[in-house]
């Protein structure tokens, strides 16, 4: 075994050399070049601390922001929702306005009109009751030879007439056309 | 050494471990002459210090080789800062120069420069002058922290927490025994590691060079030989980390007792 055989002749030179070498290892190396790059490691860890608070921040920032600007949508949503509201309702009462209006018009000419047929039919009533005083004096002249004065022909022709409209109101008809010939008919 | 008429069949295991002088070099009565452990010790400290001069670039986003450097490092620190603490930081380069020196030692020692005529790899671990050394050195440090920090108290370090006062004449011997055997294992421990392998590298080396020589039947030895001696040097080149690992990591453990004293 060369190692103990060997050992006395170069035990001296083997610890030198091994001291010579590790001693160069320890402090050139161990202590020289090793805080270096640990010190390196270090700054690069923290500047990796660094920029991932930094990156934190701007998004919470980020976050913020979007959460303002989807806060200021909100506000806007709603603002133009409630003037498309009141722009509605305008145009709704608006619409309302010109419809009522038209309305009005339209029950106005109704309403004319209907006075210009109730004249019609009144002066039409007068001109068949005329009509019917002089039918119903000859009538009752040629059957009876009686002259009958006007006015109690008149008065007679008057309350049949009445009757008759009493009823006609009651069955609520407009239709003044064939009272005249009913009551030729009773007066007959 | 005069053995070159018939190496073959005169293929001597221990024989790589001789240590041959290079350069005669005398300090006073002191023979310092520069021999083969020499030269690869100094082989060793050339590649710790290439590895550790590139890797220094210090840029703020690391190439491969900055990477490979603080891997280490970062390894040896956390090894400290996991058996010691904070305080083993002033440790570190100790450990750091253990562990390269010795990883590296091993590593050199399997190249396989034996092809090249005239050289051949050499592995200073192999020697217990190197590993004795080193393992006297780790005693000693831990001698002297514990000393220094706990005076006299360290010598209950060979009283376990707790032991009951009885005991007490039973456990010290046996503790202070196992005590003072750390530097014995720890140095034994290398060598004995790197010299196994090697012996069994070199019989199974010359199982092939003899085998194919024979003939016949010595073919298929020299085959069975040649596949086992790949599963060796595998088992080698782990080996070699291992055992530096456990160097370094036992000095660290040692150097605890001495620090934190239970």
């Amino acid at each position: 075994m060369p190692q103990i055989t060997q050992l006395s002749d170069v035990l001296v030179s083997q610890l030198f050399w091994l001291a010579i070498v590790f001693g160069f290892i320890f402090v050139g190396i161990g202590r020289g070049i090793l805080p270096k790059i640990r010190s390196a490691v270090v700054a690069r860890d923290e500047q990796v601390a660094k920029d991932l608070r930094q990156a934190q921040e701007a998004r919470a920032e980020a976050e913020a922001t979007e959460r303002e600007w989807a806060a200021s949508m909100d506000e806007a949503r709603r603002e133009a929702a409630r003037i498309a509201q009141n722009a509605a309702q305008e145009s709704a009462r608006h619409t309302d306005d010109l419809i009522r209006e038209a309305l009005e018009e339209i029950d106005a000419r109704v309403e004319r009109a209907r006075l210009r047929i109730r004249s019609a039919v009144e002066a039409a009533r007068l001109q068949m009751e005329d009509v019917t005083v002089q039918a119903a004096q000859e009538m009752v002249e040629q059957l009876t030879g009686l002259k009958i004065d006007e006015r109690d022909a008149a008065k007679a022709v008057a309350t049949e007439i009445e009757i008759e409209q009493d009823a006609v109101q009651n069955e609520r008809g407009l239709s003044l056309e064939t009272k005249p010939k009913q009551k030729a008919s009773i007066a007959g | 050494m005069e053995a070159t008429a018939n190496v073959l069949t005169k293929i001597d295991p221990m024989r790589q471990f001789t240590i041959e002088p290079i350069a005669p070099l005398h300090l006073g009565p002191y023979d310092i002459s520069l021999t083969t452990s020499a030269s690869w010790m100094l082989f060793a400290l050339a590649c710790i210090s290439a590895f550790m001069i590139l890797g220094m670039k210090r840029e703020l986003v690391p190439g491969r080789w900055q990477m490979a450097v603080e891997g280490l490092t970062g390894f040896i620190d956390d090894m400290v800062d996991v058996n010691i603490g904070p305080e083993g930081r002033k440790f570190v380069p100790y450990i750091f120069a253990l562990f390269t020196f010795i990883l590296v030692s091993n590593l050199a020692g399997l190249l396989p420069l034996a092809i090249i005529p005239g050289l051949h790899a050499f592995t200073t671990t192999s020697q217990f002058s190197i590993t004795g050394a080193l393992a006297v050195l780790s005693f000693s440090i831990v001698l002297i922290v514990g000393f220094w920090r706990h005076g006299l108290h360290f010598f209950s370090l060979f009283v376990p927490h707790g032991t009951p006062l009885i005991m007490v004449p039973l456990i010290a011997p046996i503790e202070v025994i196992s005590f003072m055997v750390r530097p014995f294992s720890l140095g034994l421990r290398l060598f004995v590691a790197m010299i196994a392998g090697h012996i069994l590298m070199d019989v199974f080396g010359s199982f092939i060079v003899s085998g194919f020589n024979t003939g016949g039947i010595g073919w298929g030895i020299g085959i069975l030989s040649f596949l086992f001696i790949i599963f060796v040097v595998a088992l080698e080149l782990l080996m070699c980390v291992i055992q530096a690992y456990v160097f370094a990591l036992l000095t660290t453990l040692y150097l605890n007792d001495a620090i934190n004293l239970h």
